[in-house]
């Protein structure tokens, strides 16, 4: 299978007046064309800046990252982000929002709007076309910052805790759609989440990060079958990977809380 | 039902003895002929009583009614206001001289408008009901000559003029300091230093650098008010825009330019409007202070004029005027901004239960 991403050795080191402080030590990924790879790690390691190397927001202090293209004929943008915090701009409305991406690309109108609507369908807004995101729940917002990242059809799709923020009966529901949609076109996705059952119902494979500065620690293949879907997560075998990937992570995590005391 | 109807019936009682307490403490006073010495006191004491008897008055009202209520409560109470106003005139313990009643003051600004000074050629609103009987023979000059003798329209073109020469280059360099980081480091403290100066103490330099007897000084001074204000508000607006729309802008592609026009002034046009209304308030202060010193045309002048020559009524009339002048800005200001900012309008968000 073709390679996707390529990050090699990456580190980032942050300049702070209390002296350097290291996010990132040589990480290293690889991710197959169409893959669903989750990242997962405690809460510090270092997960969102490698994200936002990845995006190239942020450039590393050292090593490579590299995003293959595929189709030499057709420009896909390089990646987009689905935020945690959705980072939907609350001055446009719910189509406006979905459409950002193809506007800056230059789509021309006509085109833009059927993608758009589509999309918007696709992840139930339909009435709420026309509205603002304060009018919207938090799901609902999660799911406009979901399309607009769909819609615009990036090579790969990087998604920093994007359930991170709702509570946990929205989440089961928007981790299904998020499941059913991404198995429609099987898009290349980085998906990073503190939680272990969401990367396992998620992910076709799971990369785990050790506590602050983030590095490897391990590498899960998680080979349920597709089409997935919440029933999945009362399964045995679904719990027991779920706690053998614990048993390595806790050691992290208390290691984590004790340098935050 | 019946502990309801029981509730009730206490309420209105509590009401009818509110109001009768309102009309004896009243009653007695002017019977024992002490209002005169003790008025402000008595007076005081009927605001209280018409609170309590407003809040008793309010149990009664059905919630989907309650905005009515409010309404009604809100235009009433000035309407009491100017009430004893004139009561107070006309029962002469207020001094008519000083303050003339309500009643004089719109039979002066009656007078006002249609009364047309041969000697400054000034009226009040230009006597536009004559631009039937002067359009025919000087056309468009005719009508805009009656225009330009107006002490209204003086001083509006004066606000607008100012807080468009303001507002326009407030705005520019408030979004750039708001998004480079040199030049705000840069303009800060000249910034800061001069933003305390009282605007009103440049119209002297004003009149220095241009034609002391025109408009372009004023204008000018009330621009620079306004100015500052548009300025660091929008510096504000642009600094509080969440770094996350910038990040999430650039990662979905937006250039410089669609980063600027789809992000930052969107973002900061909350601030930016903040900043518009201070603004306002300012340059009308500024204007009528002008004309105060130095005007010979505009409300503020009249205003000053006739406290002068001691038409006490028709000063009134001025403040009056610049009072409707400052509301009627403010609104269209307002009905700008809900135009302009859409995604503000409070409207009613779906509770989680609609999810999924």
């Amino acid at each position: 299978m073709a390679l996707k991403i390529i990050a090699k050795n990456v580190t980032k080191i942050f300049p702070s007046p209390r002296g350097r402080v290291i996010a990132v030590k040589g990480f290293n990924i690889e991710v197959n064309d169409g893959e669903f790879l989750c990242i997962v790690g405690p809460s510090g390691c270092g997960k969102s800046t490698f994200l936002r190397i990845l995006a190239g927001l942020v450039p590393p202090s050292s090593g490579e990252v590299r995003i293959i293209p595929g189709n030499k004929g057709e420009s896909k943008p390089i990646n987009n982000i689905i935020f945690q915090e959705y980072a939907i701009f609350p001055w446009k409305t719910v189509r406006d929002n979905v459409a950002f991406g193809l506007q800056m690309r230059g789509i021309p109108k006509n085109e833009r709007d059927k993608i758009t609507l589509e999309w918007i369908q696709r992840v139930g807004l339909s009435k709420f076309a026309n509205s603002y995101p304060h009018q919207l729940s938090g799901g609902m917002k999660q799911r406009v910052s979901i399309a607009r990242a769909f819609a615009n059809d990036p090579e790969v799709l990087l998604m920093d805790e994007p359930l991170g923020a709702l509570d946990a009966q929205t989440r089961a529901v928007l981790q299904e759609e998020l499941i059913r949609i991404w198995e429609e076109d099987k898009k290349t996705v980085v998906y990073i989440t503190h939680s272990i059952e969401e990367a396992v119902l998620l992910g076709d494979r799971i990369a785990l990060m050790t506590a602050h500065p983030g590095t490897n620690k391990a590498f899960f293949d998680v080979d349920f079958q597709r089409p997935r879907d919440l029933k999945l997560t009362g399964t045995p075998r679904f719990a027991g990977l779920c706690y053998s990937i614990w048993e390595l992570l806790q050691t992290e995590v208390k290691q984590a809380m004790e340098k935050q005391l | 039902m019946r502990i309801v109807k029981l509730n009730e019936l206490r309420e209105t009682h509590k009401i009818v003895l509110l109001l009768t307490l309102l009309v004896m403490w009243n009653f007695a006073f002017l019977v024992l002929d002490l209002f005169q010495s003790l008025w402000v006191g008595i007076l005081l004491v009927d605001f209280v009583i018409i609170v309590f008897l407003l809040q008793q008055v309010s149990l009664l009202v059905p919630p989907q009614r309650m905005s009515t209520f409010e309404k009604a409560v809100a235009m009433g109470f000035p309407i009491i206001l100017l009430g004893s106003w004139e009561l107070l005139v006309r029962g002469g313990i207020l001094h008519e001289e000083w303050f003339p009643p309500p009643t004089r003051i719109i039979v002066a600004l009656w007078n006002l408008t249609v009364h047309y000074d041969e000697f400054t050629k000034t009226s009040l609103l230009g006597r536009f009901w004559l631009i039937p009987s002067i359009f025919p023979k000087e056309g468009w000059e005719g009508v805009k000559r009656l225009f330009l003798e107006s002490h209204v329209n003086a001083t509006v073109l004066r606000i607008l003029a100012g807080f468009v020469c303001g507002s326009i280059p407030g705005l520019l360099v408030g979004v750039f300091m708001g998004m480079n980081r040199i030049v705000r480091t840069m303009l800060d403290p000249v910034i800061s230093a001069t933003y305390v100066v009282p605007k009103i103490t440049i119209l002297p330099l004003m009149m220095l650098i241009f034609d002391p007897f025109g408009e372009t000084y004023q204008i000018v001074t009330v621009g620079i008010g306004v100015f500052f204000l548009v300025l660091i508000n929008t510096m504000t607006g642009v600094r509080d825009i969440d770094p996350i729309f910038l990040e999430a802008a650039r990662n979905y592609g937006a250039n410089r330019l669609q980063l600027f026009r789809h992000v930052i002034i969107p973002g900061a046009l909350p601030f930016i409007f903040a900043g518009l209304r201070l603004g306002l308030g300012v340059g009308l202060v500024l204007v009528i202070a002008i004309e105060f010193l130095r005007g010979v045309k505009g409300v503020g002048y009249i205003t000053w004029y006739f406290w002068e020559i001691m038409v006490v009524e028709n000063m009134y009339g001025g403040l009056i005027i610049i009072m409707v002048l400052g509301i009627l800005t403010t609104l269209g200001l307002q009905r700008l901004e809900r135009w302009v900012i859409p995604w503000q309008r409070e409207e009613h968000v779906l509770p989680e239960s609609l999810e999924g």
